[in-house]
């Protein structure tokens, strides 16, 4: 691996995803298309015993997620933990199946943050993103519940062709759920959000507009909203760094305890992950293999290696290269320096064109069918 | 958002909160997907807002306890708790 010693930071975050178990079917999901199962979850005592290690290792905010956190029978025990080490709790839920009824023991347990994903600003559109029938009128009754016990929300919405029309209504939503924050996420598209890429890409002019939206309410709404925005950078002229940057902020632990650089990690081949049950997350985050494969500058090529952003943008995102590219150490093709740049504009220009996109494939078990690398190399 | 006066009463909203960071011995403001650095001084304001106390109060605090003029310390704190306020990690 690489030679040169390179000082690392200790994380300041960390993302469990503690079950992939979840109520939704939404075709963008980010958890990668081979499931981890149930019997595979790690138990509850290894969940603590990572959050005492998350903690003694600086980390400072804990994303509880999914899958549904909520499906775990210890949710609680394990919310209970962040409060008791100090840190930040942050429940990153569907608010469908148990999350309504668990909510009261959460917020007693100390939760800190709750962050409410929303398939659409209307049940008819939610819904069918979400692949469940009520889910949208069910998520309405979770955000009254938050509010009831005056817990800090954030809203997620997941922003793709089928519902860039609503971002001016996600917006009133928010306000009107009592929400602080709202995240306006562009798909991101890896795992089931690539497989479904033809069926959720935004044209163009759609995607400009909504950024207008955001910036326009954000002036009107300071003060009283913070909208963060993601952009969809396959339209995009600088990759985003991804996690903040290979191995330099953030851990993300797979049900199965795997420990991944970032969500998408698990989709390159070749490298080495390691276990919470073998090894701990300062160890993880220090020696394994993965973590240290894409740290820092030394790896980059060309046209990175000489670029003034370098340590801005960290070679944008490793999972993209490869899926797009075929070659994980390449630059990310998102960035407008890239050889390829222009043929992953010119591909998203062309599925957003098609004027009936493809079915949404959604997500669950028994679909892992793993596409092919994209031929856009000449 | 209304300006500050010396008889608002600062607090720290639900979802924010002071968090002595043991490995970077250093307190920092933790809040959903943010946490701001704070210096001492802000420190020593920050454990002063409860939510309760007004801006005068907590600086007639300050000033008996580093022997100051309150009025200095009262400007002070304004503008420090209104930077917090502009990054929605203080309300009044």
């Amino acid at each position: 691996m690489t030679t040169s010693r390179i000082s690392v930071p200790n994380p300041i975050g960390i993302l469990l995803e503690l079950t992939h178990r979840c109520p939704l079917h939404c075709p963008y999901c980010s958890n990668p298309l081979e499931l981890d199962k149930r019997s595979k979850e790690m138990d509850t005592a290894t969940v603590l015993r990572v959050l005492d290690e998350a903690a003694e290792l600086g980390i400072l905010h804990v994303h509880l997620s999914g899958g549904e956190p909520t499906a775990r029978r210890d949710i609680v025990e394990i919310t209970a933990k962040c409060a008791s080490t100090g840190l930040y709790s942050n429940l990153i839920t569907s608010g469908v199946g148990l999350a309504l009824g668990v909510l009261p023991a959460l917020a007693d347990a100390g939760l800190d943050h709750v962050q409410l994903s929303l398939q659409g600003a209307t049940a008819p559109q939610a819904d069918k993103v979400a692949g469940l029938k009520g889910s949208h009128d069910t998520k309405m009754k979770f955000a009254a519940e938050v509010a009831r016990l005056g817990l800090a929300l954030t809203v997620n919405a997941v922003i793709h062709r089928g519902n860039i029309d609503e971002v001016e209504a996600f917006i009133d939503k928010a306000i009107e759920l009592g929400a602080r924050r709202l995240e306006i996420a562009h798909t991101q598209y890896y795992g089931w959000a690539y497989k479904n890429r033809a069926a959720l890409m935004p044209a163009r002019p759609d995607v400009d507009r909504s950024i207008q939206i955001v910036e326009a309410a954000r002036k009107r709404l300071s003060g009283k909203l913070v909208i963060d925005l993601v952009v969809p950078d396959y339209y995009a002229l600088r990759p985003k760094a991804c996690a903040g940057g290979w191995g330099r902020k953030l851990m993300n632990v797979s049900p199965a305890g795997k420990v991944l650089p970032c969500h998408a990690a698990e989709s390159i081949p070749g490298l080495e992950f390691w276990y919470v049950q073998d090894h701990s997350l300062g160890d993880i985050w220090h020696r394994s293999p993965a973590f240290n494969a894409y740290r820092g500058t030394d790896w980059m090529p060309e046209p990175c290696q000489s670029c003034e952003r370098k340590e801005i943008d960290w070679g944008g995102c490793r999972c993209q290269a490869l899926a797009l590219l075929g070659d994980a150490k390449l630059t990310d093709p998102a960035c407008g320096k890239s050889p390829f740049h222009a043929r992953i504009e010119a591909l998203a220009t062309s599925e957003a064109a098609v004027i009936a996109p493809p079915d949404y494939i959604y997500r669950g078990p028994g679909q892992a069918v793993v596409r092919e690398v994209e031929d856009i190399i000449p | 958002m209304s300006e500050l006066t010396s008889f608002s009463v600062p607090k720290l909203p639900r979802g924010v909160r002071l968090h002595f960071d043991k490995v970077r011995n250093a307190y920092v403001l933790l809040a959903p997907e943010r946490a701001f650095n704070v210096d001492d001084r802000a420190v020593t304001v920050l454990k002063l807002v409860d939510g309760v106390h007004t801006i005068r109060a907590i600086a007639a605090t300050l000033a008996a306890q580093f022997t100051a003029d309150p009025a200095v310390i009262e400007r002070d704190i304004t503008a420090m708790l209104a930077d917090l306020i502009g990054k929605r990690v203080v309300e009044a």
